[in-house]
């Protein structure tokens, strides 16, 4: 089971990218992606907009093919998994995308029943509470009947965190958590993705936001814009210190290396 | 010598230049064309594919969509296809007894208008009706969905939105579209008969014998299976061209107004062909 392999696989790589390249049609966003998403830590995919962070993230998660390259989510390959292996396996992570892309026609407690509903075998009630609980833990507990339309952008971002979470998945995916939210509510998104991490969860996000990047990421993955292509994984502060100086300036925000 | 002055000398550059500019724009249009036609017979299949599942009960429709989309396309459309009908039927009445008339044959309005509306009109209306109330919302809450990256939430869980979204519209649509049909063909002969008993001076109760004495199960099935047709032919537009709408504002407008236009196309493609098919097979 894939499930399996990826709940027990706590010392080594859940997920292995594999010479990934990414290209839409004849332009290549990024070729030679080698790296590993290590059980328990947080990830940071960052780099300059443009750079096919997001795009990374939506080959990782199956919604667009590569290029060249392979995934590999514990043994298997997330690209030809047969229809019943990839199903099981797109339950082992959860995403939250940039916007949230919460259900529009759905409250938000509906959006967090719905994977529940149609994966889980619990009864209506049992879906209710588990679906309260995750809003709970993101801080929406009473925003249960709310529609999505009335959030505001942090607690859309918060509400799509909480459905990633429905299934219990052992990782989470989530593209730029905290752009464009004020600081304090940024802060509130960092200190929910460390509390994530501090209970057990992988995490891998896509970020642009060096506060965030040094609050809460073991490792960054740089995506060179100019290069296409990756040219550092490492601790933040390292690749601040003694990364390339592209990096550095990237870290610095601008600041001379 | 330039580059320039070297191009100007190639035979062949010439020769490109001379070629006639409406070829290529027929060319670009054919491609485009089959591109599209492509994109329609692969969300076909896509949704063939989801049948068996269907009949299994292994799909992830809910049917408490399957149950919105429902009153969405059969009680809340009533009003709008009866109006419509009404009208047409009054139309269909006048016109037909004022040439009838002539003859001194108006007591055949009821014929007219029962085998017209049962068989032909009350099917093509409520399918144009339906392209435009119901094919039109199909795409704009699809391609809406697409813009917000919905859909893109739905792939990441693992749900097909071919089984969530497009089955409970195309089921509904299926649902619905015999009952407005049926619908809309009583009301046209209704209509026809206050025209021919008020304005013709046909007896009420000879317009209704005539009626019934025209209708015939083959022309019921027919007018039926034609509206369910219809409906499935708008709700394909409008499922597809939302599903394959781009992620802007203007993308979810032209999938909406694409959905329109093409359900219609292809219904009145559909009506044409039937009509013409069936009755050279005497049906």
């Amino acid at each position: 089971m894939v499930a399996l392999a990826l709940e027990h696989a706590e010392d080594q790589a859940l997920v292995h990218v594999q010479g990934l390249k990414m290209a839409y049609g004849s332009t290549v966003v990024q070729h030679d992606l080698n790296f590993d998403i290590r059980a328990g830590e947080v990830l940071a995919i960052i780099g300059a907009s443009g750079c096919g962070k997001s795009t990374l993230l939506r080959h990782l998660i199956g919604l667009q093919v590569p290029s060249a390259g392979r995934i590999f989510y514990g043994q298997e390959d997330l690209n030809v998994a047969q229809s019943d292996a990839l199903a099981r396996l797109r339950r082992c992570f959860g995403v939250s995308f940039q916007a949230g892309a919460l259900w529009s026609s759905m409250s938000v407690g509906e959006n967090v029943m719905l994977p529940l509903e149609i994966f889980g075998h619990q009864d209506a009630a049992e879906r209710e509470h588990q679906a309260r609980e995750k809003l709970t833990l993101v801080g929406l507990a009473d925003q249960f009947d709310a529609e999505p339309s009335s959030l505001s952008g942090g607690m859309k971002k918060r509400a799509a965190i909480a459905r990633a979470l429905a299934l219990d998945p052992p990782l989470l995916y989530l593209d730029e958590p905290s752009a464009g939210l004020d600081p304090l509510t940024a802060a509130q998104l960092d200190h929910l993705i460390q509390h994530l991490h501090d209970e057990g969860h992988t995490i891998v996000m896509v970020t642009h936001e060096l506060p965030s990047i040094f609050a809460v990421a073991d490792r960054a993955l740089f995506l060179d814009a100019d290069e296409h292509t990756m040219t550092a994984l490492d601790e933040p502060a390292q690749l601040r210190d003694h990364g390339p100086a592209k990096v550095q300036n990237f870290l610095r925000r601008g600041l001379p290396a | 010598m330039s580059l320039s002055l070297a191009a100007s000398h190639d035979p062949n550059n010439k020769k490109r230049r001379q070629r006639p500019r409406w070829l290529a724009t027929v060319g670009l249009g054919l491609t485009r064309w089959w591109a599209d036609a492509l994109l329609s017979f692969d969300f076909i299949g896509q949704l063939l594919i989801t049948v068996p599942r269907l009949v299994r009960g292994k799909t992830t429709l809910r049917r408490v969509d399957l149950l919105w989309h429902l009153d969405q396309c059969g009680p809340r459309s009533v009003a709008i296809v009866c109006l419509v009908s009404g009208l047409v039927g009054v139309i269909f009445a006048y016109m037909g007894a004022v040439q009838l008339q002539r003859f001194g044959a108006q007591t055949y309005i009821a014929d007219l208008v029962t085998v017209g509306a049962v068989r032909e009109v009350a099917a093509l209306m409520t399918g144009v009706i339906l392209a435009g109330r119901i094919g039109a919302a199909y795409a704009a809450q699809l391609g809406s969905m697409q813009a917000n990256e919905e859909i893109d939430a739905l792939r990441a869980l693992g749900i097909d939105p071919m089984e969530n979204l497009v089955l409970p519209r195309v089921l509904a649509m299926l649902i619905a579209a015999p009952f407005l049909t049926a619908f809309a063909a009583v009301v046209s002969i209704a209509m026809g008969w206050l025209i021919a008993v008020a304005i013709f001076g046909v007896a009420p109760l000879e317009y209704a014998y005539k009626s019934l004495h025209a209708l015939t199960l083959p022309h019921v099935l027919i007018g039926l299976g034609k509206g369910t047709f219809y409906g499935l032919l708008v709700a394909l537009a409008g499922c597809r061209q939302g599903l394959n709408s781009g992620r802007s504002a203007q993308a979810v407008g032209d999938a909406v107004t694409a959905s329109v236009v093409q359900a219609i196309v292809w219904i009145v493609v559909a009506a044409s062909a039937s009509t013409v098919a069936l009755q050279r097979l005497d049906w």
